[in-house]
């Protein structure tokens, strides 16, 4: 192991704003990213780190009159855990079941997930499916981030070298449904090939904002608009996925990697959105 | 130096002498001894290469090429850079040949300058410094000057070959013929890396006497021994090598320690001081060998009842850049070919050439694995063909007493196929299930629910398949190996009254440090306890061979256990008949130390001839089936192996829970084979050079394995023992690729069977196309 750098341990907020204003330095909380990232092996070693586990403000579920909201180091088996996940976001609890294996659910954290921003983050399309806000902070102040535009580019956000994530907000509208479905090279410790997860509101006129969000077929984490308005205002009959199928297959460009081919995560994706719309129409 | 100290026997002289099957007592499994290192494995106080210190010691690295071929024109220094603070060793350097000594004497140790680059990663030169942060600074600081030369990837393409083979057996072409059904079939297997727990790691210490003593992870102390010996210029006293606590070895610790040791030693000789090169993940799966990817090529002849008549085989390996031991993988992997049937008509031609990749090397199975796959798929293809069940075909053809194999082999005894069939069979109930499997399949059909397009769903989530895949595998080394390893096994009553077992074959996990000294006891009548296994230090052990083969308890336990007989008689006959276990101490008094020395005697009969490749190819077969059961996820294609019944045939069984831990171990290293593992190359480089992205079954993958072990005992061997590391690796693939198949419709041809070919497969889209270099996400 090559020298550490020097580490940072703040406890409040303040002081990790004021750390993080003064120069380069690298969140640390999880580190089941930032871990393997540091080596030396894979790229330069970070001049400065700051350990966020000792940052209180950062922890805690909760239930708010706009939504759920997740601190940022919350781990995948507190969100695992939680009733009021399991009550109010059973697509998110089952898609924190599926990332690496215990010991990483015990260590990695949703903060971490949104910042390390790999298009194969097991969360993302989630955050992108329910709408989710992230709120980030620093010393300039806090601010609010739409999902949608938080993933820029490839491991590219819109979170300034000088902010925080903080927490994370699910809106909670009556009646939303959300469903996930990872699918990997093996059943533990496994890096997506596909990811989709699906949302919508069901109302008299069929279904209404509804989200078809993907990971692992794009730079980022991505929205797949041509299939949502094919979706938007319909109901989910034999017909209706056979043509949402077709639509995502045609609008997906993703590429042949070392855990897949494009050919296969065009299918899957559509064969998946295809068998959640199977089962949510009861046919 | 760390101290090194045997575990004493203790006196518990009320343990009884020979513990039957079943039996509970304490300090026991199930009535046969505990491992012997497990304590200290379970409890971390075991000591591996990596945990041991030398006050002083340097960290060593490799400085490697980045091209797959290319001429070697400099190597530069940095003029900026204070290398007299370090250590660069380079060809120069080395004190006698340049030359990794194995089968060809093709490898050098490192690039030479004006030497060729033969793969990737290929080592060129040594750095070697006080602190691994100097290390990490200054290997960026080597600049390699080559000018590039035209690769060849594909071993089809190469007229460098290694090794060939032809052997031939009847008339095929006239049998073709006659035949009712022709089939052909292409079959491709690609690498794969052993994936051991521990990476490949030596500690070198300078002696005094200009020598050098290797600490390290090894199969095989004296491969390293003779290769220190070469290239250092060293005598036998000279080098010495002692295998630390080894983390598994699947063959991948057979040959390449021997290129680490040297390194090591160059490095350790310069800097006159103990050098440490403990490889990391990333630099194990690049740099060392990895199983032969191949091409088999099948064309069968049948008759209508099933009856195998002709069979016309061609194997291609790809050996990858150096020789290694490619002619004996590819030896083994053509003497199997044919698979475990018999066949009045066979041509089984092998050729395995050279490549610009790194070299490939022994593995589990060493070569049977790749072209069993491929004979067991010929079979089932052929049983649905005609139309007949694939327990029928192989009731059929399989080997029975009194057969010849293509090498002209008479099948003497200990021929146990039909045995592990018909139990393989019963206990998986295959007949029923793969009924029940074909009727929901046939629904799935007839209900017009079947997908109708790549990107529908249908009605069902999720088919079962069942899979049967039966082979042999040849006990020991090939042909006339062991005669020429003329291996020498210990058995030693020390001057105090220890009693010691010297072999120079190493525990990398799978028992030999339990198993000898059980065998020991079992002939002395003493308590287990009361045998001491001595370290596998070249200066304190006669070379036994490689620990390789499954030849361990096999070859060499025949070994201890006929050294132990003449033990037993010596100290009886002096003391006039005074049983071993009560006159062993008084006799050691006043006697001093009796060793006995057992020397490898040809097995009787056996014979085969290197030149015509005619003969006992291996004194006796050990024979395996596997019922795999599969689930495959109908949208995705993901295959589940749920549960996998194993029959295995090793002759004796020596330890149960030992035996079946093997079975197990390879069972789910075969799963992975078979399905997930699979190294992805562009341009002689491993895109999936990490353990992030290449992937082996995890305990959640790894199906419900239920093994049974056969005793078809070989009379060649005073307890019958044929082995039984390689077997389960040979069945696995094929059985899980024929559940494949009975799940979803689909035969895949090339291993893994991933999702991406099944769905491919399943809507007759092209097969994916060989992956280029892509944002890995």
């Amino acid at each position: 192991m090559p020298a550490e750098p020097p580490i940072d341990t703040p406890k409040h907020l303040f002081e990790a704003y004021e750390l993080l204003a003064s120069g380069p330095t690298r969140p640390i909380a999880g580190g089941t990213d930032v871990m393997v990232a540091i080596t030396g092996e894979l790229g330069p070693i970070p001049e400065r780190m700051l350990d966020l586990s000792r940052i209180e403000e950062l922890r805690g579920i909760s239930l708010e009159a706009d939504g759920l909201v997740l601190g940022a180091r919350t781990t995948y088996t507190e969100i695992r855990r939680s009733a009021l996940c399991r009550e109010h976001l059973p697509a998110l609890v089952e898609a924190a079941g599926t990332i690496g294996a215990a010991q990483i659910q015990n260590r990695g954290t949703l903060g971490g997930n949104i910042a390390n921003a790999s298009p194969a983050g097991d969360t993302l399309p989630i955050l992108l499916a329910a709408d989710a806000r992230i709120l980030v902070g620093g010393q300039r102040g806090e601010r609010e981030i739409k999902a949608l535009d938080y993933f820029v580019a490839y491991r590219k956000t819109a979170l300034e070298p000088d902010e925080l994530i903080l927490h994370v907000r699910f809106p909670l509208p009556g009646g939303r449904q959300l469903r996930f479905r990872k699918v990997g090279t093996r059943r533990a410790q496994a890096i997506s090939k596909v990811v989709v997860a699906l949302g919508w509101q069901d109302g008299p006129r069929g279904w209404s904002d509804v989200r078809v969000a993907l990971g692992s077929v794009a730079a980022t984490p991505i929205r797949a608009a041509g299939t949502e308005a094919v979706l938007e205002g319909a109901r989910p009959t034999p017909e209706v996925a056979d043509r949402a199928a077709e639509t995502l297959a045609g609008e997906l460009q993703p590429i042949d990697d070392v855990r897949s081919t494009a050919d296969y995560r065009r299918a899957v994706s559509a064969r998946v959105l295809h068998r959640l719309l199977r089962d949510a129409g009861g046919w | 130096m760390p101290t090194r100290t045997l575990t004493p026997g203790t006196d518990v002289l009320d343990r009884a002498l020979v513990v039957d099957p079943g039996q509970r007592v304490p300090g026991r499994a199930s009535g046969f001894p505990l491992r012997r290192e497990g304590p200290a494995k379970l409890t971390g106080a075991a000591k591996y290469t990596d945990d041991l210190v030398f006050p002083g010691a340097w960290f060593g690295t490799t400085i490697r090429s980045s091209e797959a071929r290319a001429t070697l024109r400099a190597i530069e220094l940095d003029p900026d850079v204070d290398w007299s603070k370090v250590v660069v060793a380079t060809a120069a350097d080395i004190p006698g040949e340049n030359i990794v000594s194995s089968i060809k004497d093709d490898q050098p140790l490192l690039v030479p300058i004006g030497g060729e680059i033969r793969h990737v990663a290929e080592p060129v030169a040594l750095l070697a410094a006080p602190d691994r942060e100097t290390l990490r600074r200054l290997r960026g600081r080597i600049r390699l000057v080559t000018e590039p030369l035209e690769p060849v990837f594909d071993p089809e393409l190469s007229d460098h070959v290694f090794a060939e083979y032809d052997v031939k057996h009847g008339d095929p072409s006239a049998a073709f013929a006659e035949a009712d059904l022709v089939l052909e079939g292409e079959y491709r297997v690609g690498h794969q890396e052993q994936l051991y727990i521990e990476n490949n790691a030596m500690i070198a210490v300078p002696g005094e006497d200009g020598g050098i003593v290797i600490h390290g992870s090894m199969q095989c102390p004296y491969y390293v021994h003779n290769a220190l010996k070469r290239a250092l210029q060293l005598t036998s006293v000279q080098a010495r090598v002692i295998q630390e606590e080894t983390g598994g070895g699947f063959g991948g610790k057979e040959e390449f320690p021997s290129v680490l040791a040297l390194h090591a030693s160059l490095l350790a000789l310069k800097a006159k001081r103990p050098v440490r090169m403990i490889y990391e993940r990333h630099e194990d799966i690049v740099a060392t060998t990895k199983r032969h990817p191949a091409v088999v090529r099948h064309r069968t002849g049948f008759a209508k009842d099933g009856t195998l008549v002709a069979q016309d085989i061609e194997v291609v390996m790809d050996g990858g850049a150096y020789c290694t031991l490619t002619p004996v993988v590819l030896s083994r992997g053509v003497l199997h070919a044919g698979g475990p049937y018999r066949c009045p008509n066979v041509r089984l031609r092998g050729r395995a050439t050279r490549t610009n990749t790194a070299p490939n090397g022994a593995f589990r199975g060493f070569g049977a694995p790749q072209t069993e796959f491929a004979a067991e798929m010929q079979m089932n293809r052929a049983a649905e063909l005609l139309g007949i069940s694939p327990a029928e075909i192989r009731r059929r053809n399989v080997y029975v007493l009194g057969d010849t194999t293509p090498t002209g082999q008479l099948l003497r005894e200990s021929v146990a196929g039909e045995e592990v069939l018909e139990l393989a069979l019963g206990a998986s109930l295959f007949e029923r299930v793969r009924e029940r499997t074909r009727r929901e399949a046939a629904q799935r059909t007839g209900s017009g629910t079947i997908p109708t397009g790549p990107l529908r769903t249908g009605n069902e989530r999720r088919a079962t398949g069942i899979g049967l895949a039966l082979a042999w595998h040849g006990a020991g080394f090939t042909g006339s190996g062991e005669v020429h390893l003329a291996s020498v096994a210990s058995v030693e009553l020390a001057a105090e009254g220890r009693i010691r077992v010297l072999t120079a074959n190493t525990e990398m996990g799978q028992g030999t440090k339990t198993v000898f000294p059980q065998m020991v006891a079992t002939e002395l009548g003493v308590p287990v306890d009361w045998v001491e296994y001595a370290p596998q230090d070249t200066a304190e052990v006669l070379d036994s061979g490689p620990t390789v083969a499954s030849r361990t308890v096999m070859v060499v336990g025949k070994l201890v256990i006929l050294a132990a007989r003449r033990l037993k008689e010596t100290i009886e006959g002096r003391s006039n008949g005074v049983p071993f276990h009560e006159a062993f101490r008084d006799d050691a008094r006043e006697h001093g130390a009796t060793r006995i020395d057992q020397k490898f005697e040809p097995y009787p009969g056996v014979v085969f001839d290197d030149a015509t490749y005619m003969g006992d190819a291996y004194p006796a077969y050990g024979w395996a089936a596997a019922v795999a059961t599969v689930e495959v996820d109908l949208d995705t294609c993901e295959v589940q192996v749920v549960d996998v019944i194993a029959v295995d045939d090793v002759g004796k069984v020596i330890h149960p829970i030992l035996c079946e831990g093997q079975v197990e171990g390879g069972t789910l290293q075969a799963v992975g084979y078979a399905t997930i593992e699979e190294m992805k190359l562009d341009k002689g480089r491993y895109l999936n050079d990490r353990l992030a992205t290449y992937l082996i079954p995890t305990a959640l993958d790894a199906p419900h394995i239920r093994s049974i072990l056969v005793e078809a005992p070989y009379s060649g061997s005073p307890h019958g023992a044929k082995g039984v590391g390689e077997l389960p690796m040979d069945v696995g693939a094929p059985a899980v690729v024929a559940a494949i198949h009975d799940a979803t419709g689909v035969w895949i041809h090339d291993l893994p069977a991933t999702p991406e070919k099944i769905l491919a497969a399943r809507h007759g889209e092209r097969a994916p196309a060989a992956v280029g270099p892509g944002k890995a996400a």
